[in-house]
């Protein structure tokens, strides 16, 4: 490509593709092996969840009772639960659920967050003041309880989770952001556009908010984690995906009676659950190393 | 003929028993075409001067006249577009994330103008630059050729001022001794009047036509270049200053 | 040792980084017996790289080479990490540029001079403060009581650069490197900086190595200077008169000097420089 000649004003680039795989990250990756493994085990989740009609063995919801309660065999990787369902085919689709809450709230809360902390923090006095009281309500509430309350007023199931979860993860984000736009909004790169007149949503939109996005993900990506606990306690709590949907909280909280005799019933999605908030954890931990050179270790 | 009129120029900030009066009550002019020089040591107020005068400060008091006409904290486009400031550490007044061709033609679309390729690549070939420079991150330029991306984006705006805090500080002998030329060029070229701030005084004295020498928010004392040479500034400090650059 | 014997002795000096496949310093001698050697040179010189060398404290990733690098009679080359923190403080010093990222921000003045003769002279309690009070004064810092009492931001870059020497010197070492010590300091404190510092190590017959970019200072300091471009030394000097190096010549020529005004500044020949480099 040509890009001597034209473009000089920087309108047209490469592929966005193209600078995603290029980017310096993926080779910053490769030193950090822990989170490797961790983008690795996310992959394959995702793979799961989007092919899950062609990996599980069997319907999740298909009834055997005769089968029931089978231990963990070579037919039923993951054993059976109380109505004969395999338990492996409803980890499978269970991920799907999972997934879409975690980043149903993650698109929610990013963006929400993102937008009121860094107007909150670019703009300052009154406007930082009245933004910043309403993220402080909201951080005093414990989010399990409103999200249980919220799910107990409008009725529950998937969607509400989302909605709760989502309710009470945007202050973090917004407090982070803000902090962020407090630093860049002082740099002389700022400075020097407030002398050619770059509007405020200009500054706001292309000088501000990309610098803050780096450290937002980030924390989006450590949030993944608390989201996937939250949806399960939900679940677990019956607040969630409702039965027969194979959603992992819920899982736990039927395997639950059966425990002491047929420990697979409870622990195979206890398992599933710590595998995903863990990858979440590593994940957002190296994100942070790659990103943030601030937090470079030793 | 002066292009900028100062009289009673105060910022002070904080309230009460905290109050830092940064700048007091100061009166002086710009002249048309000149290099006004302000010397000083850390916290003396003559950064903020010149960030008072390029109407990124607001809250201070007395009065700014530019070609007569009153500026407020606020400005309007005319009056910003008249004034540029170069500022002094080269690694954060340029956007990260904007290649250098994007980060000269911003003023121009920030002020409704047309910025086509030819106007950026003139604009950093008449700084010295490469104009393949364009496509490339900040981060890939050495501290001087930053600094001369950052002259030529006050330039492109065609001011008739520009404010230069500290330009060359942050740089090597070599590299400083290429940009006070480069900003010497573009001075003659465009006949600019210059403002410049350093704590330098062999750089203040090869630039400027007239010193300002500033303490404690106020100037202690004025004199031409000449004199630095001949030892025989009238005030206490400005000798101490001369003295200890010069040892 | 006789004293024929240079105090530091350094020949062939490489320092390589694992990933960089230019050396950031490449072949250099030193030799230094009481007196003071400035080491001048812009940045990416390796000008400073030379200083952490010797004192042994580059990161892990750099790989240092020399035929030979001789301190008091020891092998530097060889001592194991525990002798080099005993040698570290004790027998040499760094002094670095800013002090307010070398001094603890939670302890006060009085407290980190005290430690300072605690570590290095074995002093405790009442005795290290009366030591560390000493030097404090010899320093020349006035109501040495109320300094001592202060923390290192209630104090100006000045004093504290001064509580950097004091602390440094305490242990009368015999080396002293002084990385761009005035650098980070107003102008009108540091002349003062630099004569204090110079006068303590005459007067306790230490050696010094005095890194900065700023040539004429140096120069007016230093007994010999040596002038580094791209790792290596182009050129020892005793008078800036004397310059016969290109680079060295086009340095001091693109000072602006009051009393020799010029319309245009003289810049460096990089084209004739490089070419240099390579017909080396």
């Amino acid at each position: 490509m040509d890009m001597t000649k034209a473009d000089l004003t920087g309108a047209r680039r490469p592929s966005l593709l193209h600078r995603f795989l290029t980017l310096p990250f993926w080779s910053a990756l490769r030193r950090e092996p822990l989170g490797f493994a961790g983008v690795i085990v996310l992959a394959l989740l995702v793979l799961v969840a989007l092919s899950a009609p062609l990996l599980a063995p069997y319907d999740p919801n298909r009834q055997v009772l005769d089968s029931s309660l089978l231990s963990p065999s070579s037919s039923h990787w993951a054993g059976t639960d109380e109505f004969g369902r395999d338990i492996f085919s409803r980890l499978v689709w269970g991920a799907r659920l999972t997934l879409r809450t975690v980043f149903s709230v993650s698109a929610i809360v990013g963006p929400i967050g993102l937008i009121i902390g860094v107007v909150a923090g670019y703009f300052g006095g009154r406007v930082d003041a009245v933004l910043m009281r309403l993220t402080d309500i909201v951080l005093s509430f414990p989010s399990l309880v409103l999200a249980l309350a919220f799910a107990a007023a409008i009725g529950p199931g998937l969607n509400t989770a989302i909605v709760a979860i989502s309710l009470t993860s945007w202050p973090p984000i917004a407090r982070l952001a803000r902090a962020e736009a407090l630093v860049v909004r002082n740099s002389d790169y700022v400075s020097a556009a407030r002398m050619y007149d770059a509007s405020n949503l200009r500054l706001l939109t292309l000088y501000i908010a990309p610098m803050c996005i780096p450290s937002v993900v980030v924390r989006l990506t450590l949030n993944m984690a608390t989201i996937t606990l939250t949806a399960a306690s939900l679940g677990f709590l019956g607040l969630g995906a409702q039965p027969p949907a194979p959603e992992w909280g819920a899982m736990i909280s039927a395997g639950r009676k059966y425990m002491i005799d047929y420990w697979w019933v409870a622990v195979m999605p206890g398992l599933a659950i710590l595998l995903t908030s863990l990858a979440f954890n590593v994940v957002g931990d190296t994100l942070r190393d790659i990103l943030d050179p601030r937090h470079e270790r030793g | 003929m002066n292009v900028i009129e100062v009289r009673g120029l105060d910022v002070s900030y904080g309230k009460n028993e905290s109050t830092n009066h940064v700048v007091r009550s100061l009166d002086f002019d710009v002249r048309a075409g000149e290099t006004l020089g302000i010397v000083g040591e850390s916290g003396c107020g003559k950064s903020t001067v010149l960030r008072c005068l390029a109407g990124l400060e607001s809250g201070w008091g007395g009065s700014i006249h530019v070609d007569g006409k009153p500026v407020s904290w606020r400005r309007t486009r005319d009056e910003l577009r008249r004034m540029q400031l170069v500022f002094q550490d080269p690694f954060g007044s340029l956007h990260p994330r904007h290649r250098i061709g994007r980060t000269i033609a911003e003023p121009l679309r920030c002020m409704g103008q047309e910025a086509s390729d030819q106007t950026v690549r003139a604009a950093l070939i008449q700084v010295g630059l490469p104009a393949e420079f364009a496509h490339r991150f900040p981060h890939e330029l050495s501290g001087g050729q930053r600094q001369r991306v950052a002259i030529a984006r006050a330039l492109i705006l065609a001011p008739e001022i520009l404010l230069l805090d500290e330009p060359t500080s942050a740089l090597d002998v070599s590299v400083q001794a290429e940009v006070l030329n480069l900003l010497a060029d573009k001075k003659a070229e465009e006949k600019l009047t210059y403002v410049l701030v350093s704590h330098d005084l062999s750089v203040i004295s090869h630039m400027c036509d007239r010193i300002l020498v500033m303490k404690d928010g106020i100037f202690v004392d004025e004199f031409a270049p000449g004199v630095i040479a001949t030892g025989a500034a009238h005030h206490n400090y400005a000798r101490h200053l001369i003295e200890a650059s010069f040892f | 040792m006789n004293a024929a014997e240079p105090t530091l002795d350094i020949r062939n000096l490489r320092v390589t980084y694992a990933r960089g496949i230019v050396a950031a310093v490449d072949g250099i001698d030193l030799q230094l017996a009481g007196g003071r050697l400035g080491i001048v040179g812009e940045s990416g010189s390796g000008k400073s790289t030379v200083g952490r060398a010797i004192m042994r404290l580059l990161s892990s990733s750099a790989r240092v080479e020399a035929d030979r690098m001789m301190f008091a009679g020891m092998d530097l080359a060889r001592l194991g990490e525990r002798a080099l923190r005993q040698l570290r403080g004790k027998q040499m010093a760094l002094i670095m540029q800013d002090p307010r990222y070398s001094l603890n921000p939670v302890l006060t003045i009085g407290a980190q001079v005290a430690e300072a003769a605690h570590l290095h002279l074995g002093l405790r309690g009442k005795a290290a403060q009366q030591a560390g009070a000493e030097m404090l004064a010899r320093v020349r810092i006035q109501n040495v009581a109320r300094v001592t009492g202060l923390y290192p931001h209630q104090i100006s870059g000045g004093m504290g650069q001064r509580v950097m020497i004091a602390m440094m010197l305490i242990a009368r070492p015999r080396l002293v490197i002084a990385d761009e010590p005035t650098s980070a300091l107003d102008v009108s404190v540091r002349a003062e900086v630099l004569e204090l510092l110079d006068s303590l190590v005459r007067e306790q017959g230490s050696s010094l190595i005095l890194i900065s970019h700023d040539i004429r200072m140096v120069a007016a300091f230093c007994d010999e200077v040596a002038v580094m471009y791209r790792g290596r030394v182009v050129e020892k000097l005793a008078q800036l008169e004397n310059a016969a190096h290109p680079y060295t010549r086009g340095l001091l020529a693109a000072l602006p000097d009051p009393k020799h005004p010029v319309a245009r500044l003289a810049t460096l020949d990089r084209a004739l420089l490089s070419q240099l480099e390579t017909s080396r």
